[in-house]
């Protein structure tokens, strides 16, 4: 991730980079019920985007087409230029994709660290053999050798098993992502037994550790309190600023006008308006469609 | 192989396999519900079947009734042997889940759990029989086949061509598709099998909506169980037979029947046994009796192949995704 | 018997943090699993090193008390290096089969289906008198009485094995748990049909006998007598199975298993190839098993159809299960019961089968999460070491 270079996006609202992630007019049926209705909106390069609206609006099905959990009906998703829509999930995570599940979904019987390990293999290349013979050896980089004296001698002369390679540099990142969203204090305890909070930020890490070019975020403030939601906020500034682009789903819209560049407004399956936060919040049809829940709510 | 013996004796084998079918279905019936409500192989249910047939040896000793019987003691012993062999089976149903999976319900085991349990459950009922009642009995429990011969005389109703129709098919089909619309209408059209719908396709609103969940466990461990029990009379009514382990052939192929049909479904459950038995008795004629399982299980994965949900799709209420 | 490895975890141990200082009636706790695993290297290197000599010594065990485990104190006792072997042969197949189950999460109820492949894979090509040896003879025009060798049996049994894994698992995979548990139990039946019906391979249930043993270093060393000979070959084969199988469970491929198991769609989305290691969970237990069945059918020198029947995959599960699933100590405790209990007791004989259900009953509605839970708080003292470690080297 940190070697990834692109041009540094801007922290203003509204920046302006080529698009990452393009959805084409996609639409999803399961049976009768749409759950997307031609679909379009594209995510640029570096930028924080809103997807918004009211509840059973589309959005958590928007990122399960994005993540190959179901395939659009018609319509198609390309990604860096890839036609990804249909494809399998672990595919579209290898070419850059990575998310967090609306109803946290981490590994419960395993620790934070492996959770994020998992994360973390997904770039490793160590092969099932590989793995029970150790027989293939590397060479490794200077930064790359064991720390002990002896061990790095042996590792200089007869080179490092990939395995031995990958799996020590799979637990630095992944320490170094726990402490990146600040829970690395309970980095051995079993996913399960963390608490809410900390569960959410692990999924992030999670995430994070498969080296996404685009994050996106399915309701992670929900259940936080101010304080909690205001770290939240910096905490995807700061996965912006590490060079990624992040695609975020939230009701709360003080963090989505305090944090988004730009915004997606699904409602009922289809997008009914798309731009600068603040130019959104004016959309009469948007209000419309916030505003529009208390009146059923009225008249049921 | 030889299509010919196929060919020739289409109606038969045809009607062979019904019977037997409809035997798979009946205990099928047992598997299907159990799932449909709690996502679980009930294992034991085989067994639920064996103690039905050692329950209608018990009427038919007691009653003293055999073949010479006269006409209404054949009706009267085959109708007691049957409400019999119904209660005994969902008693041994029932018992099961209060023993055996309740607490483990209450523990939210994984399915493994169950699955072994349900393994050792089997395994004391068939010892029951197999060993701890000749202990104290003596004969006829213990491990060797017992004749269980029925009142009911073999003799041919109708013939259709050179296809020869017998009072016992007949009775096996039909008692088995009545105990099936019965069951298939109490679960459609009851209060009760409205709430067996209602925690079958989701557990939690229902328990929201105030179903008493416990208890439609229990209904439908009663239900499947008496069912088998049904199944383990027809069988001996067609087998004259039974086993101490005579559950677990006949609860494999029940469970494949259930599987194929689409687990979960009440008529997937008379789909898959009927079609079950036609597969085997087919095989039986085209090869050979020692090629029936295999068949039967090449078709059960072919089908999953292209419906991975069986042939009807799962659902005590409604598919599922 | 975990003793062949390592020391046996305390099972009593409470996995809960809180309750360490002290266990039950407030005696202080051993945490014996522990402290072994957070034990240096040259602290662990020799209990191995004695357990595994121990295990080496068992058929001679002859101090009292603990010759009390012995199967053969009384006259129809069965031999004791017999059971010893058959205990090994069972916690290499519950080793197997606790990675397609325990690990990957994949009912399989099938599993003596390799089991039975690995014994006729050497029955098959080893045995002078077997119809696929006889045919081959005839074909290449080579001498009566020849066969494959032994050594050459083993990959054949091996490669056969990991084919029929993944033949069986390519296309059942995609099946949801519990159609996969039925139509692996139905691929076990169909292997034995197979064996029983296809009489021109397989002899029917005539059987094959003149089943190859391994190269005996002297006249008679692998014979029917000397059971514990076969007791340590096999014992040999399983250490270095364990050590083979650790060596998955510590690396991605462990927790690729781990992360399916416990999510297959999340373990997807977060780039996990789920298909690709759930067919190698397969096929590595599909030749664990082969190697399991393999051995068993030398030692036999006779292989033939009844004895791969059905029940036998339930008792498999049953073995990984009551252990602990998931966890390869509590799967070998998990044989080792289920095989030396019935042997142990041999005078109760008629009441065995009964006294094993009630047990399984037991154990699972007392203790659902088996004898020995898991190896996760082994994991968590590793991971918390080495990273001490790196936190160490980074300061
Ligand atoms: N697997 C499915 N089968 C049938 N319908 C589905 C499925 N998944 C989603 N839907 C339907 O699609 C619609 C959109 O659901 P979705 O979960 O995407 O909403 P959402 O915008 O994420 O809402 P929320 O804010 O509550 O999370 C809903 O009407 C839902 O019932
Ligand atoms: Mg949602």
């Amino acid at each position: 991730m940190p070697e990834q270079t692109m041009e540094s996006p801007t922290p203003e609202a509204g920046t302006v980079g080529d698009a990452l992630l393009v959805v084409d007019d996609v639409t999803l049926r399961f049976g009768g019920v749409v759950a997307l209705n031609e679909v379009a909106f594209e995510i640029r390069r570096g930028e924080i985007l809103g997807l918004i609206g009211p509840n059973g609006a589309g959005k958590t099905t928007c990122f399960n087409v994005m993540t190959g959990v179901y395939t659009p009906t018609s319509g198609e998703i390309r990604f860096d230029g890839t036609r990804i829509s249909g494809g399998k999930p672990h595919r579209i995570n290898a070419l850059g994709i990575a998310r967090t599940f609306q109803n946290i979904r981490l590994f419960p019987e395993m620790t934070a660290m492996e959770n994020v390990m998992v994360g973390a293999d997904a770039r490793h290349k160590t092969s099932v053999p590989g793995a029970l013979f150790r027989l293939a050896r590397v060479r490794p980089k200077p930064h790359e050798l064991p720390d002990n004296q002896i061990k790095a001698g042996f590792a200089k002369v007869f080179g490092i098993s990939r395995h031995a390679l990958e799996e020590r540099a799979g637990r630095r990142k992944s320490m170094e992502m726990l402490r990146f969203v600040g829970i690395a204090d309970r980095a051995h305890e079993l996913a399960r037994n963390l608490p809410y909070g900390y569960q959410r930020r692990l999924e992030i890490a999670r995430a994070l550790a498969t080296e996404p070019k685009l994050l996106c975020l399915d309701e992670p403030a929900a259940g936080f309190n101010p304080a909690e939601k205001a770290d939240l906020m910096n905490l995807i500034r700061k996965i912006r600023d590490r060079g990624l682009t992040v695609l975020l789903i939230e009701h709360d819209m003080k963090l989505v006008m305090g944090v988004t560049d730009r915004l997606v407004v699904l409602e009922f399956g289809q997008k009914i308006a798309e731009g600068v936060p603040a130019e959104v919040a004016r959309n009469p049809k948007v209000i419309a469609a916030y505003l529009g829940e208390p009146d059923d709510a009225a008249q049921a | 192989m030889d299509f010919n013996a196929l060919i020739d004796g289409l109606g038969g084998h045809t009607l062979d396999g019904l019977t037997r079918g409809s035997i798979y279905a009946l205990v099928a019936l047992g598997y299907t519900m159990v799932y449909g409500v709690l996502r679980l192989i009930n294992f034991a249910h085989s067994e639920v079947f064996m103690v039905g047939t050692w329950t209608v040896l018990g009427v038919y000793t007691v009653l003293g009734a055999d073949s010479e019987s006269a006409m209404p003691m054949v009706i009267f012993a085959t109708l007691t042997a049957l409400v019999a062999a119904a209660l005994a089976s969902a008693s041994v149903a029932l018992a099961v889940e209060r023993i055996a999976y309740r607490p483990l319900r209450k523990k939210n085991a994984p399915p493994l759990i169950f699955l072994i349990t349900a393994i050792g459950c089997s395994l004391v009922l068939v010892e029951i029989f197999g060993h701890v009642l000749k202990v104290f009995f003596g004969a006829p429990f213990g491990r060797a086949p017992v004749n269980v011969p029925s009142p009911i005389q073999t003799h041919t109703l109708l013939t259709i061509g050179d296809v020869r129709i017998t009072n016992v098919q007949v009775f096996i089909i039909l008692g088995a598709v009545l105990m099936m619309v019965a069951l298939d209408l109490f679960v459609n059209r009851s209060r009760l099998g409205r709430g067996v719908r209602a925690v079958a396709q989701d557990p939690d609103t229902a328990a929201l909506m105030g179903v008493n969940q416990d208890r439609v466990i229990m209904l439908v461990f009663i239900l499947g169980g008496a069912m088998a029990g049904v199944a383990g009379l027809l069988f001996t009514i067609n087998f004259d037979i039974t086993k101490f382990d005579i559950g677990f052939i006949i609860g494999i192929k029940a469970f494949t029947a259930a599987v194929l049909g689409g687990i979960g479904n009440l008529r997937g459950a008379l789909v898959g046994g009927l079609l079950l038995g036609i597969v085997e008795v087919y095989a039986s004629a085209v090869f050979s009796s020692n090629w029936a399982d295999v068949t039967a299980f090449i078709v059960l994965v072919l089908v999953l192949m292209f419906r991975p949900t069986g042939l009807l799709g799962e659902s005590l209420g409604k598919a599922r995704a | 018997m975990s003793d062949l490895n390592e020391p046996t975890p305390d099972s009593t141990t409470d996995p809960s943090p809180q309750g360490r200082a002290t266990g039950a009636f407030g005696l202080p706790r051993l945490n014996i699993a522990d402290r072994y695993s957070k034990a240096p290297l040259w602290v662990r290197m020799p209990i191995v090193l004695i357990g595994i000599s121990f295990a080496f010594y068992l058929p001679f065990l002859n101090i009292l008390p603990f010759a009390y485990i012995r199967t053969d104190l009384t006259s129809g006792g069965s031999d004791w290096g017999g059971v010893l072997f058959l205990i090994v042969i069972y916690m290499i197949v519950a080793i197997g089969l606790n990675v397609v189950i325990g690990l990957a999460g994949l009912l399989d109820l099938g599993y003596i289906g390799f089991y039975a492949i690995g014994a006729y894979s050497v029955a098959l090509f080893g045995s002078p008198s077997s119809p696929v040896t006889e045919m081959i003879a005839d074909k290449f025009g080579l001498s009566e009485g020849w066969a494959v060798p032994f050594v050459a049996c083993v990959p054949i049994a091996i490669a056969l094995a990991l084919a029929s894994g993944v033949l069986l698992g390519a296309p059942t995979l995609r099946l949801r748990g519990d159609y996969l548990a039925i139509v692996t139990m139905g691929f076990g039946e169909i292997i034995r049909i197979l064996s029983r019906n296809v009489t021109s391979v397989t002899n029917g249930s005539a059987g094959i006998i003149g089943v190859p043993s391994p190269p005996e270093p002297s006249e008679n060393f692998f014979s029917a007598i000397e059971t514990a000979h076969w007791y340590w070959l096999a014992l040999s084969v399983l250490i270095l199975l364990i050590f083979l199988t650790r060596r998955l469970e510590d690396s991605r491929v462990g927790r690729a298993w781990l992360a399916i198991r416990e999510d297959e769609d999340a373990a997807a989305v977060m780039g996990v190839n789920a298909f690709k290691f759930k067919l190698w969970a397969f096929a590595i237990g599909a030749a664990l098993g082969a190697t399991a069945g393999l051995l068993f059918a030398s030692k036999q020198a006779y292989v033939e159809p009844t004895g791969f029947a059905l029940n036998l995959s339930f008792l498999f599960v049953a073995m990984v299960v009551i252990g602990g699933s998931g966890n390869m100590v509590g799967a070998m405790l998990g044989a080792f019961l289920i095989t030396y209990l019935p042997e142990r007791f041999r005078e109760f004989q008629d009441w065995r089968p009964f006294a094993f259900g009630v047990a399984m009953v037991a154990v699972m509605v007392l203790r659902p999460q088996g004898l020995i839970p898991s190896r996760r708080r082994a994991r968590e003292f590793a991971d918390r070491k080495n990273e001490a470690e790196e936190a160490a080297a980074d300061a």
